[in-house]
């Protein structure tokens, strides 16, 4: 039944890749402890090797690079919390699990503004670099989940660096969306979800250097070379390393899915030239449009298109049930009403132009709707 | 899976390492799947049907691994496996109240993680007191007892032991902390599916639940928390909010269905499948003990899981066994990071010298372990060590 849908909700989670499921379900078979010494063991243990190899080049790394983890919150709490810095820099619109666990830490913290874009403004992050005293870390995400926009990294890190400022980049939702090339990046740190490029979830990586200082956060059996203890989950590892290597083979196709998106955000412009598109003057991932339908709030719009079978969101899918206005949005300075108007779109290697344009048909028709009602009730 | 025919048609080699990890049972695959391929939506997304069913999904598991423990449904937090459940009960717990009761007792025979738990809250400041066991594996009540003081947090203590499946007793451990107003944690890594656990009997706080362990899938476990106990936790994942912001992250349907489903099938079968165990531990000691003498049982004889066989072999070294039973997936150890070979510290904690530790294999039998498998492995096991001796 789902299947039926338009499923426009990437960024929450990507359609699992059937290549992955094929691998995970030989696997699951199969069975293993990767720390096994027998012969069971020692098979499984290839397999962590492969996969790991394969979420290596994913981002340009060795595999002695790669740490895997539960999952992107994961990574992210063990940079964040684990490198030694006595300070963290985090911008305003990262994920929850960066400020979320800047908050928790204890540690003293400065949060980046952004301009009404969604980038951080390097002069900003330069003063702040310049007031700090101790060992600290800059955790600044390369892709936002609400908006797409692109945040300068590279530029950052140089920056971070001249400081000796350790960093740590989110890249949970731009991995698979866009070449990243770690050395070139300049990051310490870096984070990858395996569900949001078409693995299963459950499974995420910590990608760090040699030299990036790391005690773990999960203790005990010693696994991971030390680093994150816990018997391996090698069926969603094997599943993540598979998705790896489609998602970059997939990469340049996926560019592609920006001239859907452009198209579609065109459409809505010209249908309703009230409408805005947040970060669409920014550098963007291509798959991702969020944007507003003036006098209509969120939640009618989620209710009506699910009506219409199409799947989309508000904003970040977190702890559930939870409404209220997107930080990511307030960041950018976006105010009531507008920021609550604001559906996200995001495609995935699944999508086709016909879905999206399933969607702008049922956008198009309640944004009519509506306007021709409150043109009535003016009347 | 390695099923058997009832001939002795036997497939090599004969996996007998079920304290390192458990076959996936098929039903439970067979559950998964759907979540892995067309139900793949992300439980957290409230706006549509993917996140609705998927969030429907991870529920009605939070509610079978609730009924195999007797907990109620909110009582049991998802996570990563049963090393992250463990490190999230005794540093969530020990950050949040150190400044006041900033003591722990936890027992020597503890899975690594446990200990290192506790040991990470040392260089944090609390004191660790870590218990001695008797040579039969077990912890002493009274030791449990005196060591608790007024500034007691916490008392951990794992239900049974993975490397020589002592079952500790817990509702004797949880009756003196509740007594003591200590908060009382069981590593249960090893137990729950597999001898009853009950939560109240158990008189445990937090109780922490494995995957793997139980012919689920790796990558996953829940941590029971006790509602009534109160406790408030710094968590260990910090950000969505998620597992009312105890364990933030994504939560993987397909994983907690899986648990879900490992757990409702123990429910119904463990039972039948502890006897059956019973009996096949009983024949396996004495066909290989009838065979050859310098032989023994590490841990309590009969206060023990029966899927568990330790035994040390007199005049050999298990490394070397090892490489001569090639048929048999078996372990010296517990399965971490089995890169560093040195002698178990559960075999020196119950008073094994370095030899007779190094002379022990464990011997994990389960679900899928069959009669002839006993036999083969038997034959091979007194053959090997037959060898061993002559060498």
């Amino acid at each position: 039944m789902p299947r039926e849908n338009v499923y426009l909700d990437c960024n929450a989670t990507a359609v699992v890749r059937p290549e992955v499921v094929e691998a995970m379900a030989q696997l699951l078979a199969e069975g293993g402890n990767p720390s096994s010494v027998h012969q069971a063991g020692r098979r499984a243990r290839g397999r962590l090797d492969d996969a790991r190899l394969q979420v290596a080049e994913l981002v340009g790394v060795k595999p002695g690079d790669v740490v895997f983890t539960s999952g992107g919150s994961e990574a992210n709490v063990t940079a964040l919390t684990r490198s030694g810095a006595k300070r963290l820099i985090v911008s305003a619109v990262e994920h929850d699990s960066v400020l979320e666990t800047a908050k928790m830490s204890g540690l003293p913290y400065d949060v980046l503004p952004v301009d009404g874009d969604g980038r951080v403004d390097l002069e900003v992050l330069e003063r702040c670099l310049k007031s700090v005293a101790e060992p600290t870390l800059l955790s600044l995400m390369l892709a936002n989940n609400e908006t797409g926009v692109i945040q300068p990294l590279a530029e950052a890190a140089a920056l971070a660096r001249g400081h000796e400022v350790l960093v740590h980049c989110d890249a949970v939702q731009a991995a698979g969306k866009i070449p990243i090339d770690f050395e070139s990046l300049g990051a310490d740190y870096l984070s990858l979800s395996a569900h949001k490029i078409g693995g299963p979830m459950g499974v995420g990586a910590l990608i760090l250097r040699e030299a990036s200082p790391l005690t773990p956060l999960i203790r005990g059996g010693g696994q991971e070379q030390g680093r994150r203890a816990g018997t391996e989950n090698l069926p969603g590892i094997v599943g993540f390393g598979v998705a790896a290597a489609s998602s970059k083979k997939g990469l340049a196709e996926f560019a592609l899915l920006s001239e859907v998106r452009d198209r579609l955000e065109s459409r809505v412009k010209a249908e309703a030239p009230d409408a805005t598109l947040f970060g669409a003057n920014a550098p963007r991932l291509p798959n991702t449009s969020c944007l507003s339908m003036p006098g209509v709030t969120s939640e009618i719009q989620l209710i009506d298109f699910d009506l219409a079978g199409i799947c989309v969101s508000s904003g970040a899918a977190c702890s559930s049930g939870r409404v209220r206005a997107s930080h990511v949005l307030e960041a950018m300075g976006v105010e009531a009403p507008a920021s609550g108007e604001v559906v996200r779109v995001s495609l995935g290697w699944s999508t086709t132009s016909q879905e999206v344009d399933h969607f702008f048909t049922a956008w198009s028709t309640l944004y009519n709707r509506s306007r021709k009602k409150s043109e009535s009730s003016a009347a | 899976m390695t099923h058997v025919p009832a001939d002795g048609n036997i497939k090599l080699p004969i996996y007998m390492d079920y304290q390192a990890t458990t076959p996936l049972d098929e039903r439970v695959l067979a559950a998964m799947m759907p979540y892995l391929t067309e139900k793949f939506g992300n439980p957290h997304s409230t706006s549509h049907s993917f996140g609705w069913e998927a969030a429907d999904a991870v529920e009605a598991a939070r509610g079978k691994i609730a009924a195999l423990v007797g907990a109620e449904p909110e009582e049991i937090y998802f996570t990563s496996g049963a090393t992250e459940s463990n490190n999230m009960a005794i540093k969530g717990l020990g950050r949040r109240y150190r400044d006041k009761r900033p003591h722990i007792v936890t027992v020597a025979t503890e899975h690594k993680c446990v200990l290192e738990s506790a040991a990470a809250m040392n260089r944090e400041g609390m004191s660790v007191t870590v218990l001695g066991v008797g040579s039969d594996g077990m912890v002493d009540i009274g030791a449990v007892e005196d060591a608790i003081t007024d500034e007691t947090l916490l008392v951990s203590v794992m239900a049974v032991n993975n490397e020589i499946g002592v079952i500790q007793p817990l509702s004797e451990i949880g009756q003196i902390c509740r007594k003591r107003g200590v908060a009382f944690h069981s590593d249960a890594a090893q137990a729950v599916g597999k001898i009853p656990i009950e939560v109240v009997e158990a008189g445990v706080d937090l109780m922490s639940i494995s995957g793997h362990k139980i012919y689920g899938p790796k990558g996953v476990g829940a941590l029971y928390v006790r509602r009534k106990a109160r406790l408030d936790f710094d968590p260990l994942l910090s950000g969505g909010g998620q597992e009312k912001g105890l364990r933030s992250g994504t939560l993987a349907p397909a994983q907690c269905v899986g648990l879900g489903e490992a757990c409702a099938i123990a429910d119904q079968e463990y039972k039948d499948e502890a006897v059956r165990l019973e009996r096949l531990f009983k024949h396996f000691v004495e066909s290989v003990g009838g065979r050859l003498e310098g032989v023994k049982l590490n841990g309590h004889r009969t206060c023990r899981y029966h899927g568990n066989i330790n035994l040390s072999f007199e005049g050999t070294r298990a490394d070397l066994l090892l490489s001569s039973l090639r048929g048999l997936a078996v372990s010296s150890s517990a399965a971490c990071a089995s890169a560093a070979r040195e002698p178990s510290y559960v075999l020196r904690a119950i008073g094994l010298d370095e030899a007779s530790a190094e002379s022990s294999l464990r011997f994990g039998i389960g679900r899928f372990t069959t009669d002839a498998e006993i036999d083969y492995a038997a034959d091979a096991v007194v053959a090997a060590v037959q060898q061993a001796r002559k060498e």
